[in-house]
């Protein structure tokens, strides 16, 4: 090319992008304003303003992204009695308490933050707004316009150790763990439990990234658990990184939070998804209803909020039936994941014979049941 | 072909203009992005530039994001006009935080009634303390051993980060936290005093912009200052000088590790008021595009700083207020410092097309 053309061609492409810029910007010029009917017909009244902030990307699947299905789930549900926004990479911290103080002022009348560390910034941002809801996923602390809501996420988690247990040649399965707080060690334990309740053989061996979503640092877990004998995986990680590293070792593993059967079409069993759709037709009807409550909000799989998906079809069909069996039992209240007794692995017993466990020791769950290797990282 | 030539007098004016044509240039970029997003791009540029700084809280938090950015650049400014690559701000910043966030921790547990204004200056010196600790290291082992200051800088970064992790998820841990890795919350006298009631805005920036004012005199008007500079440029002249380049070493790496201290201590006794994993969201690293677009100036770090500011502020303002995605803040930030450093080439050359022989 020589000189005279490249210069030709990049005033052309100045020309053109000037061109679009004042074309578009004599667009903004008094939009037309709608002409007032003389008699308004029965006043619609506004849609109300549902606002999410979301600690990741929404991506393609992972956490952030179910959060955002229900978000879509529920904007179709309600139709045009809600407008929904979110904010995406929010980093939990100094940066929540702007955006969620922001998306308040802007006039949303109910904010969803959908990650542990937004709690404080929810707290701070509620006293403030009286008359806004808000809904903070996986917390615990309330106020009069500050509810908390979670996903019995333990229970899908319980229908892929069925299936782990079946599917081990090994009797070995790994678990990618995040942080050892009381709901992923429930996690853990619900995956061995189930694991148990068809291959009483069934130990689990754990491996903790301290990260929510850290493809490498997951990859580096996957691999090592592997190398130990374990060939089904399950994490408590966001990526996609473990399934993908049992499909190279050609292992078995299972999705978490969303259908992640894409990403790995032979090494994936099913995935623990959830769906947050449900409770957040909810919660935006009842401010719509002015029935809106403070309190705690945990869903199973009877509410549809955690379930197995996309079981994968060369799984065997008993097994099949038995995780049939299971999610009736769940649904139906004759089975609950941690019914006593339940023994630690030190041989303690941490809930008593015929026991069903409620909400507050589901809540402390700080130990690893009989048959997880090891011990639970830093528990004070 | 293109081939640079380089200028026999590069005009002064277009040294000092070629920021402002930079940002022009971005915006005009960003123009374009958000219409070819389907957006009005006016609108869009009204959301991503003029909104941070509309309204008294909104100013707030734009001083606030920015403090910390200020205070790190600062340091970097100075550390690369002396040939010394400090490029750690950020396990500095992680330093000065756990240091005045475990000062603040220590006031909290044993509840020592001091007052807010005393103990204000104390976190100042225990974040510049743990901050140039963490960069003396570097200073030392560059003097003693001349290994590569970027090596050690970036390294320590990950050190640092693996200390607080390790503190909040055992020693400092909130026994009543339900095992998630953070600290109590701070006691309210060990919080850093607002400027405005009710607003996050707190001491942190005027202590910036006094920081900003006392390294400009200590640049420009003293000796010691030039001294340093002379060694970046011309390390030859500056030995020949007798100007010791182990002095450069030592001084820039404990002042621009005592100021990136010093913002992580205002971090954590700010806007956090705890300790937790996630102290910075990388202020340390932004702070060296600050450094550099703010032409290693300090009145230009803090321009810079406010640039940078209202990039990612007005990068979630879109998503809320227009639906449009993250990434763009990135992408702004990434045209910005392209735009810069093309308009700073062309300043100093000038394009040539010939034909290829």
């Amino acid at each position: 090319m020589n000189h005279r053309t490249f210069l030709k061609q990049l005033a052309l492409g100045a020309l053109v992008a000037a061109a679009g810029l004042t074309a578009c910007s004599k667009k903004e010029a008094p939009p037309p304003a709608p002409t007032p009917v003389a008699a308004p017909a029965p006043a619609k009244p506004a849609p109300l303003k549902a606002a999410f902030i979301y600690v990741g990307p929404v991506g393609d699947a992972g956490y952030s992204f179910a959060h955002d299905e229900g978000r879509k789930f529920a904007a179709a549900q309600l139709g045009d009695k809600v407008v929904t926004t979110y904010v995406e990479k929010v980093a939990e911290g100094p940066d929540a308490e702007r955006v969620i103080r922001d998306l308040a002022t802007q006039g949303n009348k109910i904010i969803f933050a959908t990650s542990f560390g937004f709690g404080d910034s929810m707290v701070k941002v509620a006293k403030d707004f009286p008359d806004v809801y808000f809904e903070h996923a996986t917390g615990y602390k309330t106020a009069p316009n500050l509810r908390v809501y979670e996903a019995r996420f333990h229970e899908g988690a319980y229908l892929a150790g069925i299936v782990a247990g079946k599917m081990t040649r090994t009797n070995t399965l790994g678990f990618v763990a995040s942080f050892p707080i009381p709901e992923v060690l429930r996690n853990i334990d619900a995956y061995t439990l189930g694991a148990q309740s068809v291959n009483p053989k069934v130990k689990t061996k754990v491996v903790w990234v301290g990260a929510w979503f850290d493809p490498p640092k997951e990859t580096e877990a996957a691999k090592s658990l592997i190398n130990g004998g374990a060939d089904v995986l399950l994490q408590n990680t966001d990526s996609t990184a473990v399934l993908q590293e049992a499909e190279r070792s050609k292992k078995y593993a299972f999705g978490w939070d969303s259908d992640m059967s894409a990403f790995a079409p032979k090494a994936h069993l099913g995935s623990v998804a959830l769906n947050w759709g449900g409770y957040y037709v909810k919660a935006i009807n009842d401010v719509l209803d002015h029935t809106w409550k403070t309190g705690e909000t945990k869903w199973g799989v009877k509410e549809g909020m955690t379930d197995l998906v996309k079981v994968a079809d060369f799984v065997p069909a008993d097994v099949k039936a038995k995780v049939d069996a299971a999610r009736q039992g769940l649904k139906d209240g004759t089975l609950a994941v941690f019914t006593g007794p339940v023994v630690d692995n030190t041989g303690k017993v941490q809930l008593a014979k015929g026991v069903v466990a409620d909400d507050k020791w589901l809540g402390s769950v700080n130990f690893y049941v009989k048959g997880v290797e090891g011990k639970v990282p830093a528990g004070k | 072909m293109i081939r640079l030539e380089a200028r026999t007098a590069p005009s002064q004016l277009m040294g000092v203009l070629s920021p402002l044509l930079a940002f022009a240039t971005t915006m005009l970029v960003a123009g374009a992005i958000f219409a070819a997003l389907g957006k009005d791009p006016l609108q869009g540029l009204q959301v991503f530039v003029l909104e941070p700084f509309n309204g008294l809280r909104a100013l707030s938090e734009l001083g606030l994001k920015s403090t910390p950015l200020i205070l790190c650049a600062l340091g970097l400014a100075l550390s690369y006009r002396s040939n010394v690559w400090n490029i750690g701000a950020e396990g500095q910043f992680l330093m000065g935080a756990i240091a005045g966030g475990g000062l603040a921790l220590w006031v909290t547990t044993a509840e020592l009634a001091i007052p807010k204004l005393a103990f204000f200056p104390l976190l100042v010196v225990a974040g510049a303390l743990g901050g140039a600790a963490w960069a003396s290291i570097v200073a030392l082992l560059r003097d003693r051993f001349n290994a590569n200051e970027i090596l050690v800088s970036l390294m320590l970064v990950y050190i640092a980060n693996l200390l607080l992790s390790w503190l909040v998820f055992g020693p400092w841990k909130d026994p009543n936290g339900f095992n998630f890795p953070q600290t109590v919350s701070f006691a309210a006298n060990t919080e850093v005093p607002r400027l405005i009631p009710g607003m996050r805005l707190g001491w942190g920036l005027p202590v910036a912009l006094l920081a900003a004012l006392a390294m400009w005199l200590f640049m420009f008007r003293t000796y010691r200052g030039m001294q340093l500079q002379v060694g970046g440029p011309a390390p030859l002249a500056a030995r020949y000088a007798g100007f010791s380049s182990r002095a450069a070493i030592w001084t820039t790496l404990l002042v621009s590790g005592g100021l990136a201290g010093v913002a992580g201590a205002f971090e954590v006794a700010g806007p956090m008021g705890q300790l937790t994993p996630h102290v910075s969201s990388g202020y340390g690293f932004t702070a060296i595009i600050v450094a550099f677009v703010g032409r290693l100036h300090p009145l230009g770090t803090i321009l810079a700083s406010l640039v940078l500011s209202t990039f990612l502020i007005g990068g979630e303002l879109a998503q809320s207020r227009l639906g449009l995605p993250s990434a763009l803040t990135g992408i702004f930030q990434g045209v910005l410092l392209l735009a810069l450093l093309a308009c700073d080439t062309l300043v100093q050359y000038r394009p040539r097309w010939s034909r290829s022989s």
